[in-house]
């Protein structure tokens, strides 16, 4: 975490101050463009070399009354010349457009840390709004900060009004370039990048582009000029591991992972999906790539979105569906019919908090057992989760390959601080990318739709155009080997074995779960899915200090890795940070009778690094 | 610490039984498939289409007739079996696909359409069926059918309409009559009934027909105009299910009555009726109504002349809710237009996007956007 130090005021020279790390929260109202702000200083400092973690916090509401608490839009930055995995546990940097983007972020801000705010924001009307009885601008409730104070509205005002020829309303709007070019001198970025995007984005209207970008630099010559500021700061770029990066989101790796996994296989992908937050990302992205061979199909529902990707799956394609935990509740069923057909099927659920609607836009793991066993009767299916933002891409490879290769649904479990948290991914080369075999059945002699792999137990997948192995698959119990239907107890105590044997199988498929520090020891950190970059950095901390902790990471769940319980027995006690009420830990539990320490955090927010750094300290 | 690998869901290690079971063939189970190339298309006969598959409806019900027919006019559309799918949701009726020698997919209650939508769009190639019933189509799955429909897709969807939940033993269903007395409904429905071709052409069916389980070479005819129409076709079929609603449809299904009170819609012929066809349909002002030929003075030139094309469904619509006693109860052909169909422009914006920007580049893919070097 950087320590800001500022040289006295009256010191018109400016600094240039080195420093390791900078966490920054962009905070305004969901209508004022911090999102839009934030991730242009994220794709800035990217590009510039530094490592990043981000974490978008918006609200549920679209455009809530303006001013108003609940809708106060933020978006957090960690950047950093190391390597780093969390969006950072606190901000040291928080911009505040209004009093109610104060009073929100507030608490999260470090001591001594720094606020610039809009003064123009601090209207009567929006203090009141804000509840605060007093302006905290001038009551010196803010003591503890440095607070620098900039009429942000009016200074782009007066830049834009008369050169550019749009409505007082439409100048204003653009007053978010304007804070993003003082944030780019305080921290020595270059503006080139974002003033590229302003004219590819704004190219159709040449006053808007005009207008962002004069904003954008006055923002930053006012920085550079005024005496508000006396020093500024740079991030060198981050020592990470050589390659070719680029920017992205968890939303955004996961659709190029299935697109990769299409082409990787050879088969068209096909995505069946009804729009919730926060999936709707991945549907947008898979739209565009027509030329990929994509097909996209907004059903009407979540239920024809899955059973719309089994019709696909059944005929060949990579059937895949994609929503969130109230749309896999509808999608169930469905998910039923699959294994019981025992075709491939992927399901994305990206996580938000429930139950039923819950928080739309705030992460949470809580599906996990919705996942694993959410379905009517005995009805195993194969889980898995991406940890970080980058690794989206390749466990959508991994989900393709175990559908094809167990003829079985995957789930794929991303969350919402996945989706939207965005962190640098060194692209791969596409020949290291795994190979995903699929064969099709098109010898009539012998075929038996229900005749098994003696490996992998899969059943053929024979798929409508292949001439003599016309056959009829559905949800009743089929008849081993023959798939006709069929009643017999006998056969169905077979079959609901055979079910889960093929998916205890592809165990053989998953990699071995691997430690991070000592094999053996006092504490084992044991997570799944976005919990990576806190639990990881919360025990390199402790490592660092010589603490007896490993960690391991999850991203196969069902079924677990073939060496987990050996791991497990490494060590004196397991503790498994979830953002859940333990459904991890309850598996762990029942699976190997470990007495594993479920810690749960279901506010809507990932871990902070020193919840689990103190969670951890309890037991050593 | 203890800890165990193998859970009630372990691996299965020393479970040599299910292994075992699982890849040894028992010798007396059957074949599922017949194990043979059908013949070309032009060669396939009725036979070629009737699988292994014990038909297991009960005695006498109407599903029967219509399987029959189906069977029958397969071989008549020229298409190879393989590329034939039906696709079924839940009920009496959605047994369908496994007596049928094609590829077959039995799914779940409600939801045959959005899985037929999946195959058709994943192999637009293949001659896709929905079989339903009234509960399946118009009660759990009303909504697929309304969106299945509106998006002209080129599948064949056949509604087997029983006015009863059957394979739940006697419930009522979506299109019972008003006031009818079930298991569920001891002193009659208070639930009004739905018309399922109003409903069809509402949703913006390119073809919407209707015909009846008995009437066996109308019931052919429709099916085979079904299959020829590239779009959306969607038939009622007036089922007869003799264990939980016997007589549904006497009152002009019935052979002695049906030349009475049918009316056999024919594109551009006049709308007439009765064994002596000697009446017919009119407009009067805005109203349909029945008119006696030879009385105050009406001739054939006064009736209305069916027209298929219509791109406007008002008569159609009007058609669809002619029903006894007041008026002859219309089947056939109500209607049947032109419309690009779903999957045609779906593979369309796929070819466009190729032939613009060449087949997709996974290697510029993950490429693009903002890229840096670390060295």
């Amino acid at each position: 975490m950087s320590t800001v130090i500022e040289t006295p005021a009256e010191q018109i020279e400016k600094n240039l101050q080195e420093v390791e790390a900078v966490t920054i929260r962009f905070a305004g109202d969901s209508g004022d463009g911090m999102q839009l702000t934030g991730t242009q200083f994220t794709n800035t400092s990217a590009v510039v070399g530094n490592d990043i973690s981000t974490l978008p916090d918006f609200p549920a509401e679209i455009r809530a009354p303006a001013g108003s608490l609940p809708g106060v839009s933020g978006f957090q930055l960690n950047f950093s010349s190391q390597d780093i995995k969390t969006p950072g546990d606190q901000p040291s940097v928080l911009v505040a457009m209004n009093p109610a983007a104060l009073k929100v972020n507030l608490p999260d801000l470090e001591d001594g840390g720094t606020i610039i705010v809009n003064t123009d924001g601090f209207t009567k009307e929006n203090l009141k709004y804000a509840n605060y009885a007093a302006n905290p601008l001038d009551d010196g409730s803010l003591a503890g900060y440095r607070v620098h104070k900039l009429p942000i509205t009016t200074l782009n005002m007066n830049a834009l009004k008369g050169n550019v020829e749009l409505s007082r309303k439409e100048i204003d709007r653009s007053k978010n370039f304007f804070a993003l070019g003082v944030l780019y001198w305080l921290y020595d970025r270059p503006m080139e990048n974002t003033l590229n995007w302003i004219s590819a984005k704004f190219g159709k209207n040449p006053e808007l582009a005009k207008a962002n970008e004069i904003a954008l630099k006055t923002g930053y010559n006012f920085a550079d000029t005024t005496e508000v500021f006396t020093t500024h700061f740079t991030i060198k770029k981050a020592k990470i591991a050589p390659g070719k990066y680029r920017k992205i989101t968890g939303n955004e790796a996961t659709a190029l992972g299935f697109v990769a996994a299409s082409q990787l296989a050879g088969r068209p992908l096909f995505y069946g999906s009804y729009p919730i937050t926060p999936a709707s990302d991945i549907l947008h992205e898979l739209a565009r790539h027509k030329s990929f061979g994509v097909k996209t199909f907004q059903a009407e529902d979540e239920i024809a979105a899955v059973c719309s990707a089994i019709g696909a799956s059944f005929v060949g394609q990579i059937g895949l569906t994609g929503t969130s935990g109230p749309g896999v509740a509808l999608k169930q069923e469905a998910i039923g019919l699959a294994v019981m057909t025992e075709l491939p099927l992927v399901i994305i659920n990206v996580q938000r908090g429930g139950p039923s609607t819950g928080l739309p836009t705030k992460t949470e793991q809580a599906d996990l057992f919705q996942a694993v066993w959410g379905r009517n009767g005995e009805c195993p299916a194969i889980v898995v989760a991406p940890a970080t933002p980058a690794d989206c891409f390749h466990m959508a490879i991994e989900a393709v390959r175990l559908a094809f290769k167990y003829m079985s649904p995957v789930f794929y479990l991303s969350d919402g601080y996945l989706a939207n948290g965005a962190e640098p991914w060194a692209i791969p080369e596409i020949a290291d990318l795994p190979k995903i075999e699929v064969t099709f059945a098109n010898d009539p002699a012998n075929f038996m739709p229900y005749a098994r792999d003696p490996e992998t137990f899969a059943r053929p997948y024979a798929i409508p155009g292949t001439p003599g192995l016309e056959h009829r698959i559905g949800g009743i119990e089929k008849q081993h080997i023959t798939g006709n239907v069929n009643y017999d107890p006998e056969n169905h105590h077979l079959m609901v074995k055979l079910r889960q044997e093929k998916i205890d199988r592809a165990a053989n498929d998953v990699p071995l779960v691997e430690v991070f520090g000592a094999p053996k020891g006092k504490v084992l950190v044991l997570g799944w899915g976005s919990t990576y970059g806190s639990i990881s950095t919360a025990v390199e901390k402790l490592q660092s200090e010589g603490k007896s902790v490993s960690s391991a990471h999850l991203r196969y769940l069902n079924p677990f890795p073939r060496n987990l319980a050996e791991v497990l027995g490494g060590f004196e006690t397991v503790i498994v940070p979830e953002m859940n009420l333990g459904q991890l830990a309850t598996m762990i539990r029942a699976k190997y009778l470990v007495d594993a320490v479920a810690f749960s955090k279901v506010k809507g927010r990932p871990f902070q690094i020193r919840e689990i750094v103190r969670k951890v300290e309890e037991y050593l | 610490m203890s800890t165990s690998g193998n859970g009630p869901r372990g691996n299965g290690n020393g479970n040599k039984p299910i292994v075992e079971q699982a890849v040894s063939a028992d010798s007396e189970i059957g074949s599922a498939v017949s194990g043979k190339i059908a013949p070309p298309p032009g060669q396939l006969k009725k036979a070629d289409f009737i699988s292994d598959q014990e038909v297991r409806w009960c005695p006498g019900c109407g599903d029967y007739a219509i399987l029959n027919n189906v069977q029958k006019v397969m071989p008549e559309l020229g298409i190879p079996r393989e590329k034939i799918v039906f696709v079924s949701g839940i009920g009496c009726s959605s047994r369908f696909p496994y007596y049928m020698n094609t590829y077959g997919f039995h799914s779940i209650h409600g939801r045959a359409p959005a899985v037929a939508t999946g195959i058709k769009c994943g192999n637009p190639d293949l001659s896709v069926w929905v079989i339903t019933g009234d509960g399946d189509a118009l009660s759990i799955g009303g909504n697929h059918f309304m969106h299945a429909i509106r998006r002209n897709l080129d599948i064949n969807y056949i509604l087997f309409n029983n006015r009863i939940y059957g394979l739940t033993k006697g419930q009522y269903s979506p299109t019972s009559e008003f006031g009818k007395k079930t298991k569920s409904t001891p002193v009659g429905t208070i639930d009004y009934p739905i018309n399922p071709l109003s409903l069809a052409i509402a949703s913006e069916s390119t073809f919407v027909a209707r015909s009846i389980d008995i009437d066996v070479k109308h019931l052919g005819s429709v099916v085979e105009a079904a299959a020829k129409h590239k779009g959306i076709s969607f038939v009622e079929v007036y089922q007869n299910c003799n264990i939980f609603n016997d007589h549904a449809f006497d009152q002009f299904a019935e052979r002695s009555v049906r030349s009475d009170r049918v009316l056999y819609l024919e594109h551009g012929k006049p709308m007439i009726f009765g064994k002596d066809r000697d009446r017919g349909i009119r407009m009067n002002g805005a109203h349909p109504e029945v008119v006696t030929l030879g009385e105050n003075s009406f001739n054939e030139s006064d009736l209305l002349v069916h027209d298929i094309y219509l791109e406007d469904p008002s008569v159609a619509f009007m058609l669809a809710r002619m029903e006894q006693p007041d008026f002859p109860q219309p089947v056939g052909i109500f209607r049947a237009i032109e419309r690009a169909t779903y999957e045609e422009m779906m593979v369309g914006q796929i070819d466009a996007a190729i032939s613009k920007n060449g087949p997709g580049s996974l290697e510029k893919l993950i490429n693009s956007g903002d890229t840096w070097i670390v060295e």
